[in-house]
C-alpha cells in the first residue's frame, strides 16, 4: 500500500511541474504578462523567506541574527554559498549565548 | 561547451546541496519516527524531490489518509511548481525541445527554480542537469542517513544548518531589489501580504503552499500593473 501512496504522490508531483514546461513552447511577448514573469521569482522567494526565516532554526533571536547577517552580505552582493555559511555560523555562534 | 554548463550548474548547486542536506535529514528522521524504513524513505525523497510535499505526504501516509486527499494536499502544496515552470519556459534556449523539458522538469524545486530564473544566460539541458543532480543527490542521501541515524548530527548544527537555504533566497532577492524599484516594490508586496496570511487569524489557516501561491500573484500582478515603465530582460 505505501507503494501506492508513493507513487500518487511522485506523479502529482511531477505532472505540476512537467505539463508548464512542455505546454508552452512559446515566446510570450504581451507586455503585462512578460513583466508579470518577471516578477513571479522575487514575490515568490520574499513570500517563502518572511516571516518562515524566523521560525527555522532553535530559536527566532539566532534567526533574526542570521537574517540580518544575511541581508547585510546580499545587499553588499556577495555569492549564495558566502551568505548561506556566514548565515548558518552566525546561527550557530549566537545559539551558544547563554540567555 | 556542454561540460562547461553543467560545471557551472553544479558550482551554483553547491549552496542549495548544504541546505537540502540539513532539511532532508530532518526528514528522514521524522519518516524514520513514522515506523517508514530508511530505503522507503530514500525512495520517496528521490521521486518526490518536494520538502512540504512530502512533510504532509509522509503525515497523510502514516494516518491512512483517502488517496483522494493525498493527490489534493500534494496538488495544493506543490501548485507553485506550476507557475514557477511556467516562468522558466521563457528562460530556455531554443535547443531545449519536449523531451529535454520532459528531463528537466523533474527537478524543478524552488531553489532551483530561484538559481536557473536569475541565470543570465539561456537555461540549456546540459545547465540543468548540473544544477539538479547534486541537490536531488543530497536530498536522498540526506533522507536516508536521517532515516539511520534518527539524532547523530548535534542539534546546534541542524538548527544552524535550518537558514541556509533562507539566506540563499536572501542572496537571490537583494542584489535585484537594489537596482530595481520594480522588484523592490513587488518584494515589499509580497513581505507585507506573506506575514498578512502568517500571522492573521482564519488567514493562517490556509497551507504555507497555498498561501505563497497567493502572494506571489497578488505581487506580481500588482507590480506589473504599477512599474510598467522599466525594461523587462
Amino acid at each position: 500500500m505505501i507503494y501506492l501512496y508513493i507513487l500518487i504522490m511522485a506523479v502529482t508531483t511531477y505532472l505540476i511541474r512537467m505539463l508548464p514546461l512542455t505546454l508552452f513552447q512559446k515566446e510570450i511577448n504581451h507586455p503585462y504578462v512578460k513583466r508579470f514573469l518577471h516578477y513571479v521569482p522575487y514575490a515568490c522567494l520574499t513570500a517563502m523567506t518572511v516571516p518562515a526565516i524566523f521560525y527555522c532554526t532553535a530559536n527566532p533571536i539566532s534567526a533574526a541574527a542570521g537574517f540580518a547577517v544575511a541581508i547585510i552580505l546580499g545587499y553588499k552582493k556577495q555569492s549564495l554559498p558566502v551568505v548561506a555559511l556566514f548565515a548558518c555560523v552566525t546561527v550557530f555562534l549566537v545559539e551558544l549565548i547563554p540567555l | 561547451m556542454q561540460s562547461q554548463n553543467i560545471k557551472e550548474g553544479l558550482k551554483d548547486s553547491i549552496p542549495i546541496a548544504i541546505g537540502y542536506f540539513s532539511v532532508s535529514f530532518t526528514f528522514g528522521i521524522m519518516a524514520a519516527g513514522f515506523g517508514i524504513s530508511p530505503w522507503m524513505a530514500g525512495i520517496i525523497s528521490l521521486c518526490n524531490v518536494t520538502s512540504a510535499g512530502q512533510f504532509a505526504g509522509i503525515t497523510l501516509l502514516a494516518s491512512g489518509a483517502p488517496y483522494f486527499e493525498l493527490f489534493l494536499t500534494q496538488l495544493i502544496i506543490n501548485l507553485r511548481y506550476a507557475l514557477m515552470s511556467l516562468t522558466l519556459t521563457q528562460n530556455l534556449a531554443s535547443s531545449v525541445k519536449t523531451p529535454q523539458r520532459l528531463l528537466m522538469s523533474y527537478g524543478i524545486t524552488d531553489e532551483i527554480f530561484a538559481v536557473a530564473v536569475t541565470r543570465k544566460k539561456p537555461l540549456t539541458l546540459s545547465y540543468m542537469i548540473g544544477l539538479e543532480w547534486f541537490p536531488i543527490f543530497s536530498w536522498t542521501v540526506g533522507t536516508v542517513l536521517g532515516a539511520i541515524a534518527n539524532n547523530l548530527l548535534p542539534a546546534s548544527i541542524q538548527s544552524a544548518l535550518g537558514i541556509a537555504l533562507y539566506a540563499m533566497f536572501v542572496a537571490i532577492v537583494l542584489p535585484v531589489a537594489r537596482e530595481s524599484k520594480g522588484v523592490c516594490f513587488v518584494a515589499l508586496i509580497a513581505l507585507c501580504l506573506s506575514c498578512i496570511f502568517y500571522y492573521v487569524p482564519v488567514l493562517n489557516r490556509i497551507s504555507s503552499g497555498f498561501s505563497i501561491i497567493i502572494c506571489t500573484l497578488l505581487a506580481s500582478g500588482i507590480g506589473a500593473l504599477q512599474i510598467t515603465e522599466e525594461k523587462t530582460a
